[in-house]
């Protein structure tokens, strides 16, 4: 049974209301206890963290690790080791790997990679439809049996409504919460770019935010009707925003995320055809990535997630449409989310909450905290560290990143799972 | 509804946008220019200043005469220039050819069915290969918007790019050899001078194209004329008032260009048919008397007669149609010469130095 004593760090526990300068006491992989003095505590290794934020563990709640199908993008060894180094303890992954998780042994497939990779831990969404074809459920029971934490469609439409309502209703039977990638996909008709003054100048095939917000509408009435528990994923709207926040007042079981990169960018980032931000849903204008932050500070919005999509190079060397969308954002979900707190967007106990508390909440998993008995997933951060980023330094496999060059405040020295020190920046 | 806009009020909402024109596209036009402040590559309007459209149609007055007296120059002889087209084209394929040889250049011409790339070789990998044939210049049409920009991006540094038209992005040789025929009909004063453009503005480089030339050149007034489900949003921000009728939208107009409306649009529902579409908004002899008497027709061409032009507008005194031809092949012989050259004077340069 080893022990292991963190000392003299600010401790930023949003579960627990905690922000203070104090000590973190582990003993056999759990937290023990937090506290100025462990009576007893008799500690086999103590790492002094005087000056650094002591946080829980990054839970973030939607990456694409590539593997199973697309391993010459990234695996999950590559990536789950990028994610330590990055602070992120815990990933949730959408279901459309290939094969789809919409069967136990897929689950299984990945669990037993993870636990080869040795890196941070993986839970998955499994598929609401099988094959995510939008026409049959999935064995929904099951897949929470193998481990599933939520079901999805992810990116892929299920065009009969009746199909979604069943899909919903039987996952309100199992206590499984819907996660919902709004896109009508007639509206958004194979655009590009969001539907404003940047995609008319440049012809780029647009995206309007009615691709978003109609079929938000349209799902909320489902979840009314069915009574599901359901999370929006990756909003980009400040009129989404808003719908999600009238739906909460009423008393509606939602939550909702954004990506860290909708939180920074906006339309303009695209205007000379920089395929690095070609994201889907698209990058929209100012007031809607203002509505976003304030979405969050006002917690509307309950977590910030990386949306991790890592590309190999030829992904992104076409002209802007023929590219694939997505940012290999693991390494700068941390630093962005900083980034604001430094802005005086938001404060630091919000910020760390969104990435930690919120969503292994949305989750159902037991880690995200620094409660006693939880498991001992833990980040310490020296906040005063600046740092420019280099994609070409990039840990994960995928070097498409929008933010190259950009300076940071703050970057992570120690990541621990399970108690046991995973990354160490030195 | 813009029917009402006044023209004074329009002209300053023309110049409120210029300023973020330029913003906007700083990154974008920047690698147009080479250190020197000359033409490097040609691969949209936008960015360019009033003195390089105003020397670009210069330099292809003169040209215009060697077209009609001596049929060839010297200036490009030993430069090897690739037509690269992955779209269909014929008249912009065929008088960038005709521009090429009257400079003395050698031509290859290269069509390319996007799906045949998409089999295997990528847009970079055929590049490359073109590249390590010698060649000076690539003259690139492609389906995707971007498709010049990516290209230039990528090329070696002694290689010049010329947007042939890019999705839906940019034409620009097309609206310089419009502007061009404006200001052979009209003077070289384009402040006084009221420009609708009427059609399908959503799919169209050209438009796009045009509106960034006309503004350049500050044009008095600039019209587009279409129904919303061909109107790509925000368009009033590239400086232009909107209308959806034609009889307000040409009224008083002295130019009145007219876009090619494509079949497939039906499918699309973007309109309701061809029929309702030519009573709604096809250029008839009656409707352009709301133009000025001494209005000019323009069209970039291939025209669907009975669609969004009638046979006795597009043949009658006021088209000027078949001049945007002949004037095309000037006009590319005036980019050409002016992007190569500013090459053999760099690389002449460079070979000193060194």
């Amino acid at each position: 049974m080893s022990r292991l004593l963190i000392q003299n760090g600010r401790v930023i526990d949003p579960a627990n209301n905690l922000d203070q300068v104090t000590n973190i006491y582990i003993s056999d992989g759990k937290i023990f206890a937090v506290g100025d003095a462990c009576e007893g505590f008799q500690a086999d290794q103590t790492i002094e963290a005087t000056g650094h934020y002591v946080i829980p563990g990054i839970v973030d709640i939607c990456a694409r690790l590539r593997e199973p199908g697309l391993e010459y993008k990234a695996d999950i060894a590559s990536e789950t080791v990028a994610a330590t180094s990055a602070g992120i303890t815990t990933l949730c992954i959408p279901p459309d790997t290939d094969p789809v998780i919409d069967e136990p042994a897929v689950v299984e497939l990945i669990h037993r990679k993870v636990k080869n990779a040795g890196h941070a831990n993986v839970v998955a969404l499994g598929a609401l439809t099988l094959g995510l074809k939008g026409e049959y459920l999935s064995e929904m029971a099951a897949l929470k049996t193998a481990g599933c934490v939520g079901l999805s469609n992810a990116r892929s439409p299920v065009h009969n409504t009746l199909v979604i309502s069943r899909a919903f209703e039987y996952a309100a039977t199992h206590n499984m919460t819907v996660f919902i990638e709004a896109n009508d996909p007639w509206l958004s008709n194979k655009g590009c770019a969001h539907e404003g003054p940047v995609s008319t100048r440049l012809g780029l095939p647009p995206i309007p935010y009615s691709a978003e917000t109609a079929s938000i509408a349209h799902y909320l009435e489902l979840i009314t009707d069915t009574n599901v528990r359901a999370h929006f994923c990756r909003l980009s709207c400040a009129r989404s925003v808003e719908m999600i926040n009238q739906a909460k007042t009423m008393g509606l079981n939602v939550t909702a995320d954004v990506s860290a990169h909708q939180l920074h960018l906006t339309e303009m980032d695209i205007s000379s055809f920089n395929s690095q931000c070609h994201v889907i849903p698209p990058l929209r204008n100012q007031r809607d990535r203002d509505a976003l932050r304030t979405g969050i500070s006002h917690n509307i919005l309950s977590a910030i997630c990386s949306d991790h999509q890592p590309h190999e190079i030829d992904a992104k060397q076409a002209p802007f449409p023929a590219t694939e969308p997505g940012i290999s954002a693991l390494e700068t979900l941390l630093p962005l989310t900083l980034r604001l707190v430094n802005d005086g967007q938001m404060n630091l106990t919000t910020a760390i909450s969104k990435l930690t508390k919120e969503p292994a909440e949305i989750l159902g998993i037991n880690r995200g905290t620094l409660s006693q008995n939880a498991a001992a997933d833990i980040c310490i951060i020296n906040p005063a560290t600046e740092w420019t980023l280099d994609a070409n330094s990039l840990i994960s496999q995928g070097r498409n990143t929008p933010f190259h060059g950009w300076n940071f405040t703050g970057k992570v020295s120690q990541t621990l799972i399970d108690g046991k020190v995973i990354y160490s920046a030195n | 509804m813009g029917n009402q806009t006044s023209g004074q009020g329009t002209l300053m909402v023309n110049k409120a946008t210029r300023k973020t024109d330029n913003m906007i596209g700083k990154d974008l036009w920047n690698i147009q220019l080479d250190n020197n402040g000359n033409l490097k590559h040609l691969l949209t309007i936008e960015g360019l200043s009033t003195e390089m459209l105003t020397s670009i149609l210069d330099t292809a007055e003169t040209f215009a005469g060697v077209n009609e007296s001596v049929k060839k120059v010297p200036l490009l002889r030993g430069k090897t220039i690739v037509n690269l087209f992955f779209e269909a084209s014929t008249r912009t394929r065929t008088t960038f050819e005709l521009a090429a040889k009257r400079l003395s250049a050698d031509v290859l011409n290269i069509n390319i069915s996007t799906s045949a790339t998409s089999k295997g070789e990528s847009l970079l990998d055929t590049l490359r290969n073109l590249e390590a044939m010698q060649c000076d210049m690539f003259i690139v049409r492609h389906e995707s918007s971007g498709t010049a920009h990516f290209i230039a991006n990528h090329v070696a540094p002694h290689i010049s790019v010329l947007n042939a038209g890019d999705g839906r992005h940019a034409h620009p040789t097309q609206a310089l050899l419009d502007m061009f025929t404006i200001r052979r009909n009209k003077g070289a004063d384009f402040g006084k001078l009221r420009v609708a453009i009427v059609g399908d503005l959503l799919h169209s480089r050209v438009a796009r194209s045009q509106i960034h030339a006309l503004n350049i050149l500050n044009t008095g007034e600039i019209r587009v004329v279409a129904p919303k489900t061909l109107l790509p949003k925000d368009i009033e921000q590239m400086g232009v008032s909107v209308y959806h009728d034609i009889q307000s939208g040409i009224k008083d107009a002295d130019v009145v260009i007219m876009l090619r409306l494509q079949k497939e649009r039906m499918q699309g529902a973007l309109l309701p048919s061809e029929q309702e579409y030519f009573q709604l908004y096809g250029l008839t002899e009656e409707r352009l008397k709301a133009a000025k008497p001494d209005a000019i027709v323009m069209h970039p061409g291939p025209i669907n007669r009975g669609v969004e032009i009638d046979s006795t507008v597009a043949d009658g005194p006021q088209s000027v149609i078949l001049n945007q031809v002949t004037y095309g092949i000037a006009v590319r012989m005036a980019v050409m010469s002016m992007t190569l050259g500013s090459h053999s004077t760099s690389d002449d340069k460079q070979r000193k130095s060194s």
